[in-house]
């Protein structure tokens, strides 16, 4: 079996208020390396909440979260940051893409912070987007882009560090049926080429992509019946 | 390379790629970004232009200053040390009968004579001749001059002639007048040749000449002059002593450079058996009034450049507050990418403090260009301090740097949540 990537035990996250709000209610999960999980469910379910907590941007109540086996719930904002920018890949649905730069210097951004080495990063950058099939627009500025192909830079920057886990916050969710088939078959093949990818939608369709499926509602996660992909 | 408790090295934004990115940050939006230097633009050309023109003012001041000034030296009668002379000379007057010689035998000296101005009884007028207009002048004043003296002035004649030896010595009723007391005594200069006078205390003088300006003692004022000789005979001896207002005078004209040297020579000279008897004056140093001019200048306008550079200051920061505003997502998106809030806030104020740099080099250039243009036009030498104008960009800099502080801080504390937000 595969080392654990995210292993949550009795993750919760309460926002202060009065009421108090639970939006994320002792959640325990774990998704393996190569893992392809959708967490589905309706708005105000806690879907942002757990985006929020995996990808680092927020620290939960009470409760552990591992990455790579590192328990992330004790560590200090410089260490938190670090882990996003080396490990953690995110794909959001609002691409955002720097709009007076290139494809290619959007995919360089995310080695900005990371220490690689500054000539590595014109390689590793072209090699992303090479990967998600726009190995000839790499001077494209994104005003010039369509949607699927702004997404699909948004999915090259996330992969450029080779992360341990691509977040997906509601990928296609500004995207046509057509681009959002295009960009569910990419995240499909990454995944097969070893990329562990978590998405977060509301979107059935987009859901079944996964092989594992994880409902929330009310800040509660259940297991749904799994969808094998052959 | 520090190692922590993830493992991995703690996030890192190096000056170079500050660099980069700020610069990209004003490339990508290079209207916004001239406005936004606008201010800083004015401010430091303002203050390099300020200092640049009044240097060149200042400059230009004392070099007129010096020529005439410099070529300038005057004697003043102290009195006699126990109001007895030397023997065979006039005890009311310090200087001998050949003063002029004298003078003229000292190196450098380029004319030089006694003057006094004369004290008229107090219901004298001045009239002309043909009683046309025979209007008085009270301002017009009397000055008694050896021929050295008039040339030492260095009259400007429109018509006739300077004063000669011959007319001085044997004490002939002549005189020279201004071009306004002429007008105003209604002696045209074409008609010189008709023997104008003017009555002085009914005392005629015939005119032999009119004069313009003049460069020494009679130069902003109306004023008549006669031989030292005739003043004598009629209206007695001047009163010696300092501050007397009617002290017996030498005024020297020197060539360019000699005025120190004549200076120190004149006294002993003019009056070997009581040098100390002649007071000297000689020009100021050039350095000092140009420096005096500069400074007086040089306040009020700087307070201006100042109000430019606030006025800058407050126009950066207004527009990176803006743009920390418009670029939440920006901002989240690059915490998401690992940066931390110290990097954002680096960003923000590297770009802040580029642009106020190159607002500054700018403003330099403009400032430099507008004394050397205005120079240039007036065939005036351009005076640039290189203290006050080579670090003038740096002002651009501190300006920026300031004015990025509290939006740099606005933007360090953006939540990363922020790039998350559905658009």
């Amino acid at each position: 079996m595969a080392a654990p990537v995210i292993e949550l035990s009795g993750l919760t996250r309460t926002y202060p208020g009065s009421p108090p709000v639970t939006a994320l209610r002792s959640a325990d999960l774990v998704i393996e390396e190569g893992g392809y999980v959708a967490v589905t469910g309706p708005s105000g379910s806690g879907k942002s909440t757990l985006l929020h907590l995996l990808g680092l941007l927020d620290a939960p109540t009470s409760g552990r979260y591992l990455l790579d086996g590192l328990d992330t719930s004790q560590l200090k904002d410089k260490d938190r940051s670090a882990l996003r920018g080396r490990r953690i890949g995110f794909v959001f649905q609002a691409f955002h893409l720097l709009p007076y730069r290139t494809a290619l210097e959007n995919v360089q951004l995310a080695e900005l912070y990371n220490r690689t080495p500054r000539a590595g990063r014109l390689p590793a950058a072209v090699e992303a987007l090479q990967l998600v099939g726009l190995g000839h627009r790499l001077d494209a500025l994104p005003v010039t882009l369509s949607g699927g192909e702004s997404q699909r830079v948004a999915i090259a920057r996330a992969l450029v560090n080779r992360p341990s886990l691509v977040l997906c916050d509601e990928p296609t969710g500004n995207l046509d049926s057509a681009n959002a088939a295009a960009l569910m078959g990419l995240l499909d093949e990454l995944n097969s080429d070893g990329f562990t990818i978590v998405v977060i939608t509301h979107d059935l369709a987009v859901a079944a992509h996964a092989r594992r499926m994880i409902a929330i509602s009310d800040g509660r996660l259940s297991e749904r019946a799994g969808v094998s992909h052959a | 390379m520090r190692r922590s408790a993830t493992g991995l090295p703690a996030p890192r934004l190096t000056v170079r790629d500050t660099a980069a990115e700020a610069i990209a940050g004003i490339v990508q939006r290079p209207g916004r970004a001239v406005l936004t230097m606008l201010g800083t633009v004015l401010g430091v050309g303002a203050f390099v232009a300020v200092l640049g023109l009044t240097a060149t003012g200042a400059g230009q001041i004392s070099k007129q200053f010096t020529v005439l000034e410099d070529t300038t030296v005057s004697v003043e009668d102290n009195g006699p040390a126990n109001n007895v002379a030397a023997p065979g000379t006039n005890p009311a007057i310090g200087f001998p009968a050949n003063a002029d010689t004298i003078a003229d035998r000292i190196g450098g000296v380029a004319a030089a004579g006694v003057w006094w101005p004369v004290t008229l009884p107090d219901n004298a007028g001045f009239s002309a001749s043909q009683a046309l207009s025979g209007e008085t002048s009270q301002t017009i004043s009397l000055l008694a001059a050896s021929p050295g003296a008039v040339n030492a002035m260095g009259l400007d004649l429109v018509a006739g002639s300077p004063l000669t030896a011959y007319e001085n010595d044997t004490r002939q009723h002549v005189a020279l007048i201004d071009t306004t007391t002429a007008a105003a005594l209604g002696i045209s200069a074409n008609r010189l040749a008709s023997d104008p006078a003017v009555f002085v205390d009914g005392i005629a003088y015939t005119v032999i000449g009119v004069y313009s300006s003049a460069q020494r003692v009679v130069s902003d004022e109306s004023a008549m002059l006669i031989p030292e000789r005739t003043a004598l005979a009629d209206y007695g001896n001047p009163q010696p002593g300092i501050g007397g207002e009617e002290e017996a005078q030498m005024i020297v004209a020197t060539k360019i450079g000699a005025a120190q040297r004549v200076a120190g020579e004149i006294a002993a000279a003019e009056l070997p058996t009581d040098p100390k008897r002649l007071v000297v004056t000689s020009p100021a140093s050039p350095q000092n009034l140009q420096s005096e001019v500069s400074s007086d200048l040089n306040g009020l306008f700087l307070i201006l450049a100042l109000v430019s550079l606030l006025i800058g200051a407050v126009g950066i920061a207004n527009t990176t507050l803006v743009a920390v505003l418009e670029r939440t997502e920006e901002i989240g998106l690059r915490r998401a990418l690992g940066a931390r809030p110290r990097h954002i806030a680096t960003q923000f104020l590297a770009e802040s403090t580029a642009l106020g740099t190159l607002g500054g080099l700018i403003g330099t250039c403009i400032g430099v260009g507008t004394v050397v243009i205005f120079a240039a036009t007036k065939d005036w030498t351009a005076i640039l301090n290189p203290v006050y104008t080579l670090p003038a960009p740096l002002i651009g800099s501190v300006v920026g740097l300031l004015a990025g502080l509290y939006p740099a801080l606005r933007a360090s504390r953006t939540s990363p949540l922020a790039a998350l937000r559905h658009a």
